[in-house]
């Protein structure tokens, strides 16, 4: 079996004293895709916060490791360079800062053999290319002004450049035309093969570009069913009560 | 450099001090006859002279501002001051010649490698006067008067009696008075109409010795369609005890002509930074003050704009940043005085560490001057608990068809903002030094680039070490 990316044991997790996460599981080795769906409130955001270290949250108990590393000491930026890549559902606006200047020191922050000077021009060249983005984003300042897409897009970006061993992607397809999904879509496909991809969806609609090896329904904190991606069709005809009567 | 400087410089890289080698150097303290010696000391004509006493005896009378930080300038001892050192006994115009000592300095600061860079002039003010001054020689050829204060007096007496005084006379605040009473050094500049100086022309003023006064004197002239872009920077030594920077510039821009002043004000926290700059700008013309304050204890400065003729127009971008032990009192005055001028005041300040930032504005629209437009935007970004941001605008509008636009904002970083720079690699303090170049941005982008990097830099520097 391929190299162990991301364990999750026995997870609990509450924020401001309210139980979000209750006895969650998870294994993600590199090279598998994850998906996780569940209805609002289920926990699935927190998931994905609480592994890249957002500091609102608490691990009550259970523990979490990265490439069998116990994450409880790192710090987020720590978590960062050690190759961990969360897409934000709502990335933040960082007005005057240009995108073009926040790439390239992010790029110099995380990565260890960093492209400098014309290299790092032709990779972002390329991946901008790839996601068929306008080279006027970079002289925009980071997420300010941008539309629901616009944001994703850069997500994305900042993805392909940072190279993640592990990529947590929280609701990256909400909001997303057709188009902008199946750019969206090639990206994550791009880094897939050499990394573990975390997926957190609502929609099956995106499992028509991306093909996940689990699909794992989440209700009220755990998970509660994996299967392959017939789970996904299933959870989006269905609905989550059946699962409800089975918890 | 002496133990006792280091100590003082903690991370203030400008901090440190050279031995003083002064010339001549007065006792410390002001009386009416320490003005005359200074005028008598640069054999000026009577008119200055009297000009002096008269500015002198205005300042004994005047009582402190009775607004601002009043119990910091109640603190200011005037008779602790030294009012005028000579450390260098001419202007050079190769830097070869300029005193070993005070040349080190200049190259630290950066300064000769600038000027082969990038600018078409520069002065260096050290202590109460120029000790170098150079101006490319195609501006000259041109016509373009570029001189330091004193020379100018010299050389130029008709020009410089004529506008000395105009936009700010001695009388206008109790800090003009000082400056008029005991200027020494400071710019003069004359532009002939038509001519547009291409490349910035720098000014920069380093205080070395303990308890100086410096009182530096500007006067820019840009005749009918001409432009030029003046900078100023200045940096002093981190003393124990207080210095006092007090200078008064006027900017004088004829029709149709354009003058932009921007200054990276950089003082050490021990000092006193009490400036009035104001600038008249006659029809179509244009005036623009660019005007940083990162450093000081105590800055009180609103870079004004009196809009004399029909169609002038008025930019003020300015931004503070006060930390530890600092106030930054700042902000900016227009006076719409004709019809159809147009103003733009953005003003954005940065509180930390128990530092206070305070914005003062005026906008003024007279009774007869139809057709202005006015937007003024205020906006503070306070990083902790324990600083302070307060905005003072005063509108005064006397003509009902004035077009005004108004908008503050306060904000903190948000922990969102911090959160998503941390996950893309960032420690806390990469990402608060983001965020404040970032906050700063419509101000840096204003600045020759070589300007911008080094402000970037520093704001950089006063995120480090800083978070808990």
């Amino acid at each position: 079996m391929s190299e162990e990316m991301l364990r999750v044991e026995n997870l609990h997790v509450s924020v401001e004293g309210t139980s979000i996460i209750k006895g969650l599981n998870l294994t993600i080795h590199r090279g598998e895709i994850h998906v996780i769906m569940g209805r609002n409130g289920a926990g699935k955001s927190t998931l994905a916060n609480v592994v890249m270290g957002h500091p609102a949250y608490e691990i009550t108990q259970g523990t979490i490791h990265f490439q069998g590393q116990p994450l409880e000491e790192l710090a987020v930026f720590e978590r960062a360079r050690a190759g961990m890549f969360l897409s934000f559902q709502y990335p933040a606006v960082i007005p005057g800062v240009q995108v073009g200047t926040f790439l390239k020191k992010s790029v110099a922050s995380v990565r260890d053999d960093p492209p400098k000077g014309r290299a790092f021009r032709k990779e972002l060249n390329g991946a901008m290319a790839e996601l068929e983005m306008d080279k006027s984003f970079l002289s925009r300042y980071v997420n300010d002004g941008f539309s629901g897409g616009e944001k994703k897009r850069l997500e994305i970006l900042q993805m392909l450049l940072l190279k993640p061993n592990l990529a947590l992607l929280d609701e990256t397809d909400s909001g997303l035309d057709i188009d902008a999904l199946r750019i969206v879509s090639k990206g994550i496909n791009k880094i897939a093969p050499e990394a573990g991809c975390l997926i957190i969806t609502h929609y099956q609609r995106l499992l028509d570009h991306v093909k996940p090896h689990f699909v794992h329904a989440m209700i009220d904190g755990a998970i509660v069913k994996t299967g392959g991606p017939e789970l996904a069709l299933e959870l989006e005809e269905r609905g989550y009560d059946w699962l409800d009567v089975a918890a | 450099m002496s133990e006792e400087a280091f100590e003082a410089v903690g991370d203030y890289r400008y901090g440190f001090h050279d031995p003083e080698n002064a010339t001549i150097r007065f006792d410390k303290g002001l009386s009416e006859q320490v003005v005359r010696d200074i005028s008598a000391l640069k054999n000026e004509p009577e008119w200055m002279t009297d000009l002096r006493v008269k500015a002198y005896r205005h300042f004994e009378a005047r009582a402190m501002p009775d607004w601002g930080n009043c119990n910091l300038l109640e603190s200011i001892n005037f008779e602790n001051v030294t009012y005028f050192l000579r450390s260098s006994d001419k202007t050079e115009k190769n830097w070869d010649d300029v005193p070993d000592d005070i040349k080190n300095t200049f190259n630290r600061l950066g300064i000769p490698e600038a000027e082969q860079k990038w600018l078409g002039g520069v002065t260096a003010q050290y202590e109460s006067e120029a000790v170098y001054h150079s101006i490319r020689e195609d501006l000259e050829e041109q016509g373009v008067i570029f001189l330091d204060m004193d020379t100018g007096l010299k050389t130029h007496p008709e020009l410089v009696k004529k506008f000395f005084g105009t936009v700010v006379p001695h009388s206008d605040n109790k800090f003009s008075a000082l400056n008029t009473a005991v200027w020494s050094g400071g710019s003069f500049i004359y532009v002939p109409k038509g001519i547009h100086v291409e490349m910035p022309v720098q000014a920069y003023f380093r205080i070395n010795a303990k308890n100086m006064g410096q009182f530096e004197r500007t006067l820019i002239i840009a005749d009918e369609g001409s432009s030029i872009h003046y900078v100023e920077g200045c940096t002093a030594p981190s003393y124990s005890t207080d210095s006092l920077h007090s200078a008064v510039v006027e900017l004088i821009a004829m029709e149709g002509a354009k003058i932009r002043y921007s200054t990276v004000q950089n003082w050490s926290s021990n000092v006193y930074n009490l400036v009035t700059k104001r600038g008249v700008a006659h029809k179509n013309a244009t005036v623009e003050w660019v005007d940083g304050n990162i450093g000081s204890k105590l800055t009180m400065k609103y870079p004004s704009v009196l809009l004399k003729g029909e169609g002038a127009h008025a930019e003020v971008i300015s931004v503070a940043y006060a930390g530890d032990g600092q106030h930054q009192d700042t902000g900016a005055k227009v006076h719409h005085l004709a019809p159809n001028t147009t103003s733009n005041i953005l003003s954005k300040s940065i509180s930390k560490n128990g530092g206070r930032s305070s914005y003062r504005g005026m906008l003024q629209v007279m009774p007869k001057s139809s057709g202005c437009r006015s937007k003024v935007v205020c906006d503070a970004l306070i990083l902790d608990e324990s600083s302070r941001s307060d905005t003072y605008p005063t509108m005064e509008i006397g003509n009902s068809t004035a077009d005004l636009e108004h908008e503050a904002s306060v904000s903190k970083v948000s922990g969102d903002q911090l959160f998503y720079l941390m996950s893309r690699g960032f420690t806390e303090e990469e990402a608060m030094g983001l965020i404040v170049n970032g906050f700063f941005e419509p101000f840096t982008r204003e600045l020759p680039m070589e300007y911008a990097v080094e402000l970037n830099k520093l704001l950089e520097l006063e995120m480090e070490g800083s978070i808990g």
